[in-house]
């Protein structure tokens, strides 16, 4: 029973952890339609500026926490007025390829930059050590990061279903030419919610570095496992990518203690289903 | 369509030209380089490097080749008369790509040697190639077992290790000093079940029992759930073999979910390697590891080598950093003993097969017969030295020659 307790927990907290790198890339594909597959990469820049502020510039965890995820926010907001915003008009495939071509520069000079070696940052210390909960020890970074996953998960919902803000959104979503058309600057609109994607980005950038470290070649793993939540979870609705966060965090954590050999195969197995039996994501909104 | 109609002409005209282009290029210069030969004695003798400088494996290329650039630096890119070049080309651990930049280097580089590469699975899907086009390959690093066994070549020969020499060295040892009982656990592909399978072997023939086993995927990022499947009760140690990004989680979380105080942790080099230790803290204290290289392997020739390469890059040298020096050793000791001439490859062959040498890890040869190194391994255990965690060699099994089958 306690081992079944222990990976209830593992599940929690990574599927918080999935959720929390992967909250950004939904806003903005799902609520934008913008697929940013340079999206993976601003998530390691943040790891990365984050191991710097802590472990090279000796700050403390918590302003790497507030610096960065603005820092990156500001970089996504200069990448989508100047690069992408003339793609709008063009479709996915020429996002795809833009933001594609990015990812791999952004790759390049970040090996110049922080070289090739894996690279780890320590938690805060407050939560550098393990907590006994009926006798496994937990690392208690990895029950913030549950809290931490629960708090973001409750801002964006909120701001998604109950503000005017959100509203908006939503409507732009919806049909981009009548909201313009009713007085919004949807472009603004737009921006803000890249700015709030990239934010994103970088949170989970500096969130995730203690439990997964940052190496050259990571923007794609996270790229690869944002899709598989985005593709279960449904465009456009927080709710779905919380969701399936959670799922994928549950059957990974479940497969690999009962099945350690396909534990890779059922995840993929799970996305397969859901695009079979639901093509829409489990809380999508039906595509016409 | 009509317009669509036209595009399409202009640009199958382009391809058609850009290729006729790019083959016009490739064959002048080919012809070039012949001719070039012929009339200029000193053209450089090239080494094809196939090492990764992307992917989970980057770290360990760029060190592998900053060993081969040092000794050749050292030698001031000359070996007996001859200027050295290196040419780089990056694998990404892919086959595929590997094959396509193999290719690249033997037919518009046209290397005299290769050596590399990382990964196992890249090994492998060269192999048939370099066999059939008779290219003299030093494998620097990658040990997947049938590279000298099943797929054994003429023309390949292994100065890293074997799988099985890292896992089976640590077997026998790990039944006298550590328990009667064990774990195993290692990465999921071809490099880490060898490993497992030569610690089994050696470690079950000892008198030693298998607790059970759990293959994590490569490149994994959370072990808590694996962690959780081997706190078992009863059992005297976990054998380990994880290395880069996966040893460094695999070592802190071990420490996290609170094991490390409760079983010992033993594996190979590469769970403590040098470049990955600074990254898990405080939290290997207390591993013990089998490997053929350590830092802090007292003997002349390696207190050299290590000191020369932190001038140089300014950072410790790591296992894959002492195998490029030592592949860069043996390759010119080899050219040394030809006097330069590198143009027949079983020559080259012929003389680097009889290369014996005082190596940083200690004395080293090739097993005639398999085409393996022949070396010592050492036991390594982690300690911690004025709040850092180092390593110290604790035991030395000599001469471990790989069986061949």
């Amino acid at each position: 029973m306690s081992a079944l307790l222990l990976q209830m927990m593992n599940g929690l907290s990574y599927g918080m952890l999935l959720f929390i790198i992967t909250c950004g890339i939904t806003i903005v594909f799902g609520i934008l339609g913008v697929l940013n597959l340079a999206h993976g990469s601003l998530y390691v820049l943040g790891s990365y500026v984050g191991y710097s502020l802590i472990i090279k510039a000796g700050l403390p965890f918590w302003v790497a926490l507030m610096a960065v995820p603005l820092l990156i926010a500001i970089i996504g907001l200069v990448l989508e007025v100047v690069i992408l915003r003339p793609t709008y008009k063009l479709g996915h495939l020429s996002q795809v390829l833009l933001t594609f071509g990015l990812a791999y520069i952004f790759h390049d000079v970040f090996s110049m930059m922080w070289g090739k070696n894996i690279l780890v940052v320590n938690p805060p210390d407050v939560l550098n050590m393990s907590v006994e909960i009926a006798g496994n020890a937990i690392p208690a970074y990895r029950l913030a990061l549950i809290v931490i996953g629960i708090v973001i998960a409750i801002f964006l919902w909120y701001t998604q279903e109950k503000t005017k803000w959100g509203a908006v959104i939503r409507a732009g979503l919806s049909d981009k030419e009548m909201v313009g058309g009713l007085g919004v600057n949807i472009h603004f609109v737009f921006t803000c919610v890249f700015f709030l994607g990239s934010l994103m980005a970088g949170l989970g950038g500096v969130l995730g570095s203690p439990v997964l470290g940052v190496y050259p070649g990571m923007e794609f793993q996270i790229l690869i496992l944002s899709l598989v939540v985005l593709v279960v979870g449904g465009l456009g609705s927080v709710t779905g990518t919380f969701i399936a966060s959670l799922l994928v965090g549950f059957v990974e954590t479940f497969s690999r203690f009962f099945l350690p050999e396909l534990s890779l195969i059922i995840t993929f197995a799970l996305m397969a289903l859901v695009l079979v039996i639901r093509p829409q994501g489990l809380t999508g909104r039906r595509v016409v | 369509m009509k317009n669509f109609k036209r595009n399409g002409f202009v640009l199958i005209l382009l391809v058609l030209l850009l290729s006729a282009c790019s083959s016009g290029a490739i064959n002048t210069t080919t012809s070039k380089e012949k001719t070039k030969e012929k009339t200029d004695d000193n053209s450089p003798i090239k080494i094809g490097a196939l090492l990764p400088s992307t992917g989970v494996y980057a770290s360990l290329g760029e060190n592998l080749l900053n060993g081969m650039n040092l000794y050749f630096e050292e030698q001031n890119w000359e070996v007996a008369g001859k200027k050295i070049e290196i040419i780089h080309e990056d694998t990404e651990a892919d086959p595929q790509v590997a094959l396509r930049k193999l290719r690249k280097l033997t037919d518009q580089d046209k290397i005299d040697i290769l050596t590399g590469p990382v990964s196992t699975a890249v090994a492998y899907a060269i192999r048939d190639e370099v066999d059939s086009k008779k290219l003299p390959f030093l494998d620097s690093h990658a040990g997947g077992n049938d590279l000298t066994r099943s797929k054994r070549s003429d023309y390949i020969w292994r100065s890293s290790f074997s799988s099985w020499q890292i896992g089976h060295s640590m077997g026998e040892w790990a039944y006298k000093n550590v328990g009667k009982k064990i774990y195993v656990t290692a990465a999921d592909y071809a490099f880490g079940h060898e490993v497992a399978e030569a610690f089994k072997e050696a470690y079950t023939k000892a008198g030693g029992q298998i607790a059970g086993e759990v293959y994590p995927p490569l490149g994994n990022n959370d072990y808590s759930s694996y962690l959780g499947k081997m706190n078992k009760e009863g059992i005297d140690g976990i054998y380990a073999f994880y290395a880069g990004s996966d040893a460094v989680r695999f070592v802190q979380q071990y420490d996290q979910y609170g094991l490390k105080e409760k079983i010992p942790l033993i594996g190979s080099g590469w769970l403590t390697a040098e470049d990955v230790r600074p990254q898990q803290a405080n939290s290997p204290d207390g591993i013990k590891a089998s490997i053929f290289w350590d830092y802090s392997l007292d003997t002349k020739e390696n207190q050299t080598f290590i000191k020369a390469y932190e001038k140089k890059y300014n950072k410790r040298a790591s296992i894959e950093s002492a195998e490029g020096y030592d592949a860069a050793m043996i390759l010119a000791e080899a050219i040394n003993k030809l006097k330069g001439d590198v143009s027949d490859p079983d020559k080259l062959i012929e003389a680097m097969s009889s290369v014996e040498i005082n190596s940083p890890r200690g004395p080293i040869k090739f097993d005639k017969d398999t085409h393996n190194v022949i070396q010592n391994l050492y036991i390594v255990e982690t300690g911690i030295v004025n709040g850092k965690t180092e390593n110290k060699v604790i035991d030395t099994i000599p001469q471990v020659v790989d069986p061949g089958k």
